[in-house]
Order: C-alpha cells, then sequence, then structure tokens
C-alpha cells in the first residue's frame, strides 16, 4: 500500500483535546466517558461518535474543549471534601426511595 | 465484445444491478479497511475503519441478494469471483494514495452514493427500497465527513490545500463513469428497478462544486474520462486488491471463523 503521508508519525499532539460526554437515553443526563483529540468542535463530535458511540451507546454528544474546564486541585482535596465526611445527616438515607424511581 | 458475453448473457439485469452495486460497496470496504491500523491519527483510524464496515455491511447484504437466486452465499461472490467479473466503478478500486486522495475518492463516491440511494427507496424492487432505506442513513454520514475533510484539507495549509488538489485531480476522472447508462442499466432503469444516475448528475455536480468552493479548491478540469468497471474491464489495482482479499479462502477452501 502506498502510504505516503498516512502513516507518518502521527498530528494528534498538534490537535487540542476534547472531553466527550454521552446522553445514553433521554431523560439521563450526559455522562463523561472520555476523550478525542480534533482540529474543531465539528470534527471532534464525528471522532467522538464514531469512538464512543459505535454500538448504540447513546442518543447525544457533547464535546467540551479540556482546557475549557477548570479542576480541583488535588492538593486541596483535603479541605475541599473531607469536611462533608461526618455530616452523614446530609445524606438521603432517612427516607425510603421507591423501588421504580431509577437513577437517583 | 463477444468474448466476455456468457458471463454478462447469464445475469438479468437486476442481478447486474446488485452485484454493481455490493461490488462497489464491497472494494471501497477493502481499500478502506487496508488503512486499518495506519490511519494518521488514531481517531481517523477509528473513524475510517467504521467507515469500511459500514460498506462491507452493505455489501453483504447486496452480494447476498445477488447470489440467492443460484444459490451462492454472498461469500462465494466476494471470494470466488475472479477480477474479470467485478463490476465495481473504476472509482472505488483505486489506491488510497495520501490521506487526502482517500477522502477525495470518498467524497466523490459517497455523494454519489447518497443521491442514488435516496431515489433507490422510490424503487420497483422491495429489497431494494428496504436495503436503500437502511444504507442512506450510514451514507449520509460518509458524505458528510468526506465533504468536512475535503473542507479542512482544501482550506487547511499550502500542504494539505495542494495534496487535496492532486488527490481530486487524480479521481476525477473516474466520475463520468458513475453517471453512464449502459445497456443493462437501461434495462433495470426501464424495469423501475435503478434511476437514473443522470437524473441527478446536475445535482451532483453543483453539490461537489460547493464543497470544493467551500474548500477553497478550483473544480479540476475535465480529463479524458475512462469507463469500462461495470462491464469488468478494470484498472491495475484492482487485480492486486483481490488478490489480498481473497488470498485466503481461495488457498484454504471453506475456512470459517
Amino acid at each position: 500500500m502506498s502510504s505516503e503521508g498516512v502513516s507518518s508519525g502521527g498530528v494528534s499532539s498538534d490537535w487540542p483535546l476534547w472531553e466527550v460526554f454521552v446522553r445514553a437515553r433521554g431523560g439521563l443526563s450526559h455522562r463523561h466517558v472520555g476523550s478525542v483529540h480534533a482540529p474543531d468542535g465539528e470534527l471532534a463530535l464525528r471522532h467522538a461518535r464514531d469512538t464512543y458511540t459505535r454500538r448504540m451507546e447513546g442518543v447525544s454528544l457533547w464535546v467540551v474543549p479540556s482546557a475549557a474546564i477548570v479542576a480541583s486541585d488535588p492538593d486541596e482535596a483535603g479541605a475541599l471534601f473531607e469536611p462533608a465526611e461526618s455530616k452523614i445527616y446530609r445524606h438521603p438515607t432517612f427516607y425510603d426511595i421507591p423501588d421504580e424511581v431509577k437513577h437517583i | 465484445m463477444a468474448t466476455i458475453a456468457p458471463v454478462d448473457a447469464r445475469l438479468d439485469a437486476r442481478e447486474d444491478y446488485l452485484l454493481r452495486l455490493g461490488d462497489d460497496a464491497l472494494v471501497l470496504g477493502q481499500r478502506l479497511s487496508e488503512l486499518c491500523g495506519h490511519g494518521p491519527i488514531l481517531e481517523i483510524d477509528i473513524s475510517l475503519a467504521n467507515l469500511a464496515l459500514d460498506l462491507v455491511g452493505q455489501a453483504t447484504l447486496l452480494l447476498g441478494e445477488a447470489g440467492a437466486k443460484e444459490d451462492q452465499g454472498g461469500d462465494r461472490l466476494a471470494f470466488h469471483r475472479d477480477v474479470l467479473d467485478f463490476k465495481n466503478c473504476l472509482l472505488v478500486e483505486q489506491p488510497n494514495g495520501d490521506f487526502a486522495q482517500t477522502i477525495a475518492r470518498h467524497l466523490l463516491y459517497t455523494t454519489w452514493q447518497h443521491m442514488l440511494l435516496q431515489r433507490l427507496q422510490q424503487s420497483s424492487d422491495r429489497f431494494l427500497v428496504e436495503f436503500a432505506h437502511k444504507a442512506v442513513k450510514e451514507v449520509a454520514y460518509h458524505r458528510a465527513l468526506a465533504a468536512e475533510w475535503t473542507i479542512r484539507l482544501g482550506d487547511g495549509t499550502g500542504e494539505s490545500a495542494r495534496r487535496m488538489a492532486e488527490g481530486l485531480d487524480w479521481t476525477w476522472r473516474f466520475v463520468p463513469e458513475l453517471f453512464e447508462v449502459d445497456e443493462s442499466l437501461h434495462s433495470a432503469i426501464e424495469r423501475g428497478i435503478a434511476p437514473d444516475p443522470r437524473s441527478f448528475e446536475d445535482e451532483y455536480r453543483s453539490v461537489i462544486a460547493e464543497v470544493l468552493a467551500q474548500a477553497e479548491l478550483a473544480i479540476p478540469s475535465d480529463q479524458r474520462p475512462i469507463l469500462g468497471g461495470r462491464r469488468g474491464h478494470h484498472t491495475e489495482h484492482l487485480g492486486h486488491l483481490l488478490a489480498v482479499m481473497q488470498f485466503l479462502p481461495r488457498t484454504h477452501g471453506e475456512v470459517s471463523w
């Protein structure tokens, strides 16, 4: 096979990373499933479709530039999250959830 | 040519039409699958493999139907026919070249295929109506993806624009064959089985022109058209493709998964 330019080193590093979110069914929220490289949003959607929804995993896709995500600092995890540990009364465990209610 | 008549004489217009569409899908699917593991980046690799799988799926349906009457499975037609019996258009057997040439070929073929499938949904043939109904959605995606890449490569860097223009230039001479109506196709059109491709040639050319305008690429100048694939006269590339594709079942008889 003539592959001039086809199998050369890869240009992923030149392309921004996009985070991919899939809505599995109507009524569910979009969930983060992974990421793709793409030169722009439209192609990021195409790549996301081909990479993450090949087996009917979804009915809707979002892509977001990874650079647009503001993440919490792991070093701050203690200050951010540990205070919640001792506050079990914030969990909705003091009343019954009907069996018919899914995805809660 | 009298020497090739026996093969064609056995085929009625419907079977011949099924073989033409089936071989188009099979050969283009095989071409794209050659890139599996060789795509320029992982995402494109997966994307091209998906396109290949869609096409091989279409070929399975079409060749299965083409072989149904003589109780030949689709596999028999795919793996045990010689090059002169293949009815695909010449465009789909052209080598992948670089990514731009692969995209040029895909744009030119699937834009045509999409217009055909839209019309094939009104065919008098029930199988083809159902087939078209299923495949038209797949091919709409192929066409759109190829157009998007054409625009990005054409309107990209100097090098990508040059490669895209060269890819289009290489494939352009195979476009007239897509609109050729020979005796066999004429008979399928008369029977209401096949749409007349000439009815959408103007639309095809204007859609391609629109994509190329967005890509800031010139429409390639018309070259001497190359015809003959529908009658089994292929370019030298098809034999090599079939050798790779058919080697295993031909060498090892009735192997299966």
